[in-house]
């Protein structure tokens, strides 16, 4: 049981920090601005170039093929840099590496890993949020095609998405989760029209809905067999939950850094109460870097992604809502100067509780799945 | 980085899980039953496990501090009613100080509200001696040139406290004796560090306290019944406790890292280690210790339900060595954050 780095950790740590001294892009967080999204791409490439993202994935789709706890190392430096968080694709690329056939994983893994290729998920819709199998896309085949017709919503990346792995029903008659099938659409094609949803703290580049009339898919690039949507949809939201995947650690440490520095840059403007949310956000992100370390160290045992995911959903939540509330109190006590962040990292926040499954729903998972009791 | 259990530590923890799950009390009425408490005592005596930070060669302890917060979190969750956190305290105070182990049984002097070691002034020592059962002596500093010396108090009978299964004593007596062999004065380094081991102990058996409340209340939700089904059927119950049990493993991970932090890091940031998990799992614990005696309903308020033991034992650890407040202070103060008040006050 050992927290600290192994030579060859500490190695690759120094290297990392060396070359974010030269490399760190200075975004504004994503949850605060869309400037951040026009710097997400060439942030993603330029870290991946270096040899600083995909460490823990197959070699074979552009990763390095090295131990999760690699991953922990970066979000740790991230944050102390102050650098943006790594690009959080780790649950498309698992959906895919795990449901798609080797054809579809050869053309579409290394360019989704190496940054190239912007994708996004179309999974919800207005009316399957929380019960996403009732989902009413359609996906109809017609010859070596699927003609697809749909609306689906909270797109996170639709406007410079060049693909979106789409859930879509393509059996009728199934019971309502055996009859989706997950394809890969190109976005840039006439059936297909995308707007931005704005959030309530004001950014609109995040989320977006896209409506799909008559637009077509490859019958090739059906990820997986028909049917067996719902399955990879199961893949991508488990790994959707997990904060190690998602390199989450790194967004909260950097917001509670800039927190502190706030404090400490006027000591004056602030209260016990403001000092006390601060404090409350340093303990609750730094519970969430050494679990992440945990959950990163069971998988050097192979181990797979269960429900203790909505456990850790439901942690990295916490984390996000607390450092929020520290960020409101900083807010309220700096208003009125210049763009307020701070309250749009706050009402940001609210959204954790719900995207990636609701706070609701991974309860339901960790009592039953977990607690073993009996389904209400 | 590699912080999954060794094997030689999953077996400790097999091996502790197993003693209080033959030993320890299952209901409150087996706090009373002298002969089982007894065995237990016996059987941890046995295990050598009192002993894990007793120098083995040079100066290191026999054990790490991963492997006592391993035994302090299966004692916790078990509701053990034998002495173990105050023994292995005084041990390491005798450790860190080269005095020769203790010749009776001992353990640590508080000050009356719990949050440090004792410090005796003028010809008097008087503390709180704490998880007193079957101990004669407490070990307390003594203000000397260049630091502070250990001083051994006699420790008689008991004094009601809030926890049932860890009984203390309140010591007001004569002067004391320095334990032979101690080389040096402690340091405040060294004090330091011996308040980042003990704070890392205090969340262990907070995790293990909570982890029993909540198989406990997951158990009473899986045969209680009303409105003709079990209570652990219904989302809102079961909402709370898949809360309890989410603040259970978020406070593992950060508790883990104390106890790795009091070996290896240098005391101060060990310190600060122990001070974030301390804060993360005492205010997690009483939660947790609420919803279990929420979840038995009527029943979780009655002498007779183990809950209110779990809450009493989560209380007392959270008051040891400083509570949520004394903690989050730490937080505070070592980010330079406190402002105009220096801290939270």
């Amino acid at each position: 049981m050992d927290f600290a780095d192994s030579p060859e950790e500490a190695a690759f740590r120094r290297r990392l920090r060396t070359w974010l001294t030269e490399n760190n892009p200075g975004l504004p967080a994503s949850s605060t601005s869309d400037e951040y999204w026009d710097g997400q791409a060439p942030w993603h490439q330029a870290l991946y170039d270096a040899g600083f993202f995909a460490l823990s994935w197959p070699e074979e789709i552009g990763g390095q093929g090295l131990p999760s706890v690699y991953e922990a190392i970066v979000d740790e430096e991230l944050a102390s840099a102050g650098a943006p968080p790594r690009p959080s694709l780790g649950y498309l690329v698992q959906g895919i590496l795990r449901h798609g056939d080797d054809d579809v994983r050869r053309r579409f893994l290394p360019g989704i890993v190496n940054g190239r290729d912007r994708w996004c998920q179309g999974f919800s819709e207005p009316d399957a949020g929380s019960d996403l199998a009732s989902l009413r896309t359609r996906a109809e085949r017609r010859g070596d095609e699927y003609v697809i017709s749909g609306h689906k919503v909270w797109t996170s990346y639709s406007d410079s998405a060049a693909w979106c792995l789409v859930l879509a029903r393509t059996d009728q008659e199934a019971p309502k989760h055996r009859g989706l099938s997950a394809f890969a659409v190109p976005m840039d094609q006439p059936g297909i029209e995308q707007r931005p949803l704005k959030m309530i703290n004001g950014i609109t580049r995040e989320f977006g809905e896209v409506v799909f009339d008559g637009a077509v898919a490859r019958a090739a690039d059906m990820i997986g067999k028909p049917g067996e949507g719902w399955r990879l949809a199961m893949t991508v939201v488990s790994h959707e939950r997990e904060p190690g995947e998602l390199g989450y650690v790194a967004r909260y440490g950097k917001a509670v850094n800039e927190l502190v520095e706030r404090l400490r840059a006027e000591p004056e403007r602030f209260s016990t109460e403001n000092v006390r949310d601060v404090a409350w956000a340093i303990v609750e992100a730094e519970m969430l870097r050494l679990h992440v370390c945990r959950r990163l160290s069971d998988r050097l045992d192979g181990v797979s992604h269960g429900p203790e995911g909505s456990v850790d959903k439901l942690l990295m939540t916490a984390v996000e809502q607390a450092v929020g509330h520290a960020a409101l109190g900083v807010s309220e006590r700096t208003a009125g100067t210049k763009e307020d962040t701070w309250l749009k990292m706050y009402l940001y926040s609210r959204a954790q509780s719900v995207m990636g499954g609701t706070s609701q729903i991974q309860r339901n998972l960790v009592a039953t799945r977990i607690l073993g009791l009996p389904a209400s | 980085m590699d912080v999954r259990l060794s094997s030689e530590q999953q077996a400790l923890r097999d091996a502790a899980a197993r003693l209080v799950d033959d030993l320890g009390p299952k209901s409150v009425a087996e706090l009373d039953d002298a002969a089982r408490a007894a065995k237990l005592d016996t059987a941890l005596d046995a295990t050598g496990w009192r002993e894990l930070r007793t120098p083995a060669d040079g100066n290191r302890p026999l054990a790490s501090a991963v492997e006592a917060a391993i035994v302090a979190e299966e004692l916790g969750r078990g509701l053990a009613d034998t002495s173990f956190l105050g023994p292995t305290l005084a041990a390491e105070l005798r450790r860190l100080a080269s005095a020769a182990p203790a010749s009776v049984p001992e353990t640590v002097l508080l000050t009356p509200d719990l949050s440090g070691l004792a410090v005796t002034a003028d010809a008097r020592c008087s503390g709180t001696a704490i998880d007193v059962r079957g101990i004669t002596s407490a070990l307390a500093l003594a203000e000397t040139d260049g630091g502070h010396d250990l001083v051994a108090v006699p420790v008689y009978g008991t004094s009601p406290g809030r926890d049932l299964t860890r009984p203390a004593a309140a010591v007001d007596g004569p002067p004391a004796e320095r334990p032979p062999g101690a080389r040096s004065p402690l340091t405040e380094a060294d004090i330091e560090g011996w308040t980042a081991f003990a704070v890392s102990l205090t969340c262990a058996d907070l995790v293990g306290a909570m982890r029993g409340a909540v198989q406990l209340a997951c158990s009473y939700a899986g045969i209680r019944q009303q409105y003709g089904t079990t209570i652990g059927s219904f989302q809102s119950v079961q909402h709370m406790l898949a809360d309890a049990h989410v603040s259970v493993e978020g406070s593992r991970s950060i508790a883990l890292h104390a106890a790795w932090a009091a070996d290896t890091l240098p005391a101060g940031e060990a310190l600060d280690a122990a001070a974030v998990a301390k804060a993360y799992c005492a205010r997690a614990a009483r939660t947790v210790c609420e919803t279990a005696v929420q979840v038995h309903g009527g029943i979780g308020n009655t002498w007779e339900c183990l809950a209110h033991v779990y809450l009493r034992r989560v209380l007392l650890s959270t008051q040891l060595l400083g509570d949520v407040g004394a903690h989050l202070d730490r937080v505070v103060a070592r980010r330079k954050i406190g402002g105009v008040h220096g801290g939270l006050r």
